[in-house]
């Protein structure tokens, strides 16, 4: 066993343990009520631990399977927050092919080149073959309804679901000096810290928190998104045995990712709104759909991933 | 025989499910109703043939078990194959909609709702292929509900279908479907034919969800 794959079950452990005593707490909450009694917050909690063990599961299962896990997983989870995406945005008959195009040619082929490591073509293909291409394709069926609408909000599904959310396997492209092969573990510490960074903001908020970032569009707080971040910090500084970074290094990447992470998940809420929905899908159980779970990680993966080359690569 | 016959057509049913899940997603949102076994006549609006296997697999397996769709027979007896998915599959209550055949449809509906039967009906007659969200309903749904007034009509909406493929399209979109089960209905005491289709109609479009497009 190499010190990579030893690492990863560490972390994985290392994730049980915190989800063993989370749900230890809910039970002993549980077994404290009043039977009969039915308390929504702590169902919703349990729910949402659960939900988090399949999660660990998943991503370390994938980790420990290296490269191929990690691709498959992600690009699974492209398709599944292409699919809410898309199923929200403004399309019209003429735009059929273009979306079949998206869904059967332009995900696959972005995973296929961050596969193969080309990071010259991953990083342009969507921003500029898929953005020029598709609307050719749409407006050759000539139909100008809202067609700028239609056009923006299907690049968009594309940017986030699929052209961020591939940057967290294309974290195992980098080349660090001296990190090697190791750089399957930036997968494990941006999903890490971007996550547990999410879960305090949302702890801190709820017990401190006092003033709205965004009123009328989510309940997430200044002081929560602090304290959140500061969090994210510290957990990234007791995990910079795993990056190149770094302890100092650890704690500022973690700290941006975490921040960037947050005011993603406002934009989210905030498309949300728009739609007039609560969730995304209904795919994972007290958590929403794909882009709900993932909304922050989406968001912080490609910065996180510019800042590591650019500093570190 | 027999058995092997039953055998392949549970695996194609479950098979047709997983096919749903894994392309639409498929869920079902229970509005009005909760998802128990109780004698039903869910009725849906109709723009798809994949309607009713989207309906069929969002049912949970005890309410599955006892659901019969009542489908055309020229369509399901076309070939082999469609035979086999029509009647064994799905179990459907194949009705003849030719004027000149002589069991009437609604002997065959109503022995199926006798035998205990829930039914997945499509009132509009035909697939909707118009911009309007519902055509006239036929008069079956108001018969079945005078013959038998203590099964519950429930209005029953399936979004999103002519998105994942429009009529003329190929290759179908993996966008997310949702089956929407409203308050059920019932012909209230000498209510009249068209005031009620109208009511039901009504009840059904009341659960698409708003148009963004």
């Amino acid at each position: 066993m190499n010190s990579t794959t030893e690492h990863i079950l560490l972390l994985t452990l290392g994730s049980f343990g915190i989800l063993i005593a989370m749900t230890f707490l809910g039970e002993v909450l549980r077994a404290r009520e009043e039977p009969g009694f039915n308390n929504p917050m702590l169902d919703t909690y349990m729910t949402r631990v659960q939900s988090w063990w399949g999660m660990v599961a998943f991503i370390g299962g994938a980790l420990l399977l290296g490269r191929a896990g990690i691709m498959t997983l992600f690009a699974f989870a492209s398709f599944a927050a292409l699919r809410e995406f898309l199923t929200l945005t403004a399309k019209a008959q003429a735009d059929h092919l273009s979306l079949a195009l998206a869904f059967f040619a332009v995900l696959p082929l972005q995973y296929v080149f961050v596969g193969l490591g080309w990071d010259g073509l991953y990083a342009i293909f969507i921003p500029v073959y898929a953005f020029l291409l598709l609307p050719i394709v749409s407006a050759l069926r000539g139909n100008a309804k809202r067609f700028l609408m239609r056009v923006a909000e299907t690049q968009w599904a594309l940017m986030i679901s699929v052209f961020c959310v591939s940057h967290v396997p294309a974290l195992m492209n980098l080349e660090i000096f001296g990190y090697g092969e190791r750089s399957l573990l930036l997968v494990a510490f941006l999903v890490m810290v971007v996550q547990l960074g999410d879960l305090l903001e949302y702890f801190f908020g709820r017990r401190i928190g006092r003033t709205r970032i965004a009123p009328g569009l989510s309940p997430k707080t200044w002081e929560g998104l602090f304290c959140g971040v500061i969090s994210a910090m510290v957990i990234g500084g007791l995990l910079s045995w795993i990056t190149p970074f770094g302890l100092w290094g650890a704690m500022i990447m973690a700290g941006v990712a975490s921040l960037v992470g947050m005011f993603g998940s406002l934009v989210v809420a905030a498309i949300k709104r728009d739609r007039g929905v609560k969730d995304w899908s209904h795919l994972i159980p007290g958590q929403g759909g794909f882009v709900d779970q993932l909304d922050s990680v989406i968001f912080a993966a490609p910065i996180f991933y510019h800042l590591s080359k650019y500093f570190y690569g | 025989m027999k058995f092997l016959r039953q055998f392949a057509a549970r695996i194609v049913g479950q098979s047709i499910r997983v096919f749903a899940r894994a392309i639409t997603a498929v869920r079902a949102d229970w509005q009005g109703i909760e998802p128990v076994p109780r004698q039903r006549v869910y009725f849906a609006n109709h723009t798809s043939n994949a309607d009713m296997p989207m309906i069929w697999s969002v049912l949970p397996p005890a309410l599955r078990r006892t659901v019969r769709p009542v489908a055309a027979a020229d369509y399901w007896l076309k070939n082999k194959l469609r035979a086999f998915v029509g009647p064994e599959v799905f179990n459907c209550v194949l009705v003849d909609r030719r004027p000149e055949v002589k069991d009437k449809p609604m002997d065959k509906i109503i022995a199926a709702l006798d035998e205990g039967s829930s039914l997945i009906i499509f009132p509009e007659g035909n697939r909707n292929m118009t911009d309007d969200p519902l055509l006239p309903f036929k008069a079956g749904l108001y018969n079945m509900g005078v013959a038998r007034p203590d099964v519950d009509l429930v209005p029953t909406w399936v979004a999103n279908l002519t998105a994942i493929m429009p009529k003329g399209e190929v290759i179908p979109l993996p966008l997310i479907c949702t089956v929407t089960f409203g308050e059920p209905i019932h012909v209230k005491e000498g209510e009249s034919k068209d005031a009620f289709l109208k009511r039901a109609s009504d009840a059904l479009i009341a659960l698409a969800p708003e148009d963004r497009t």
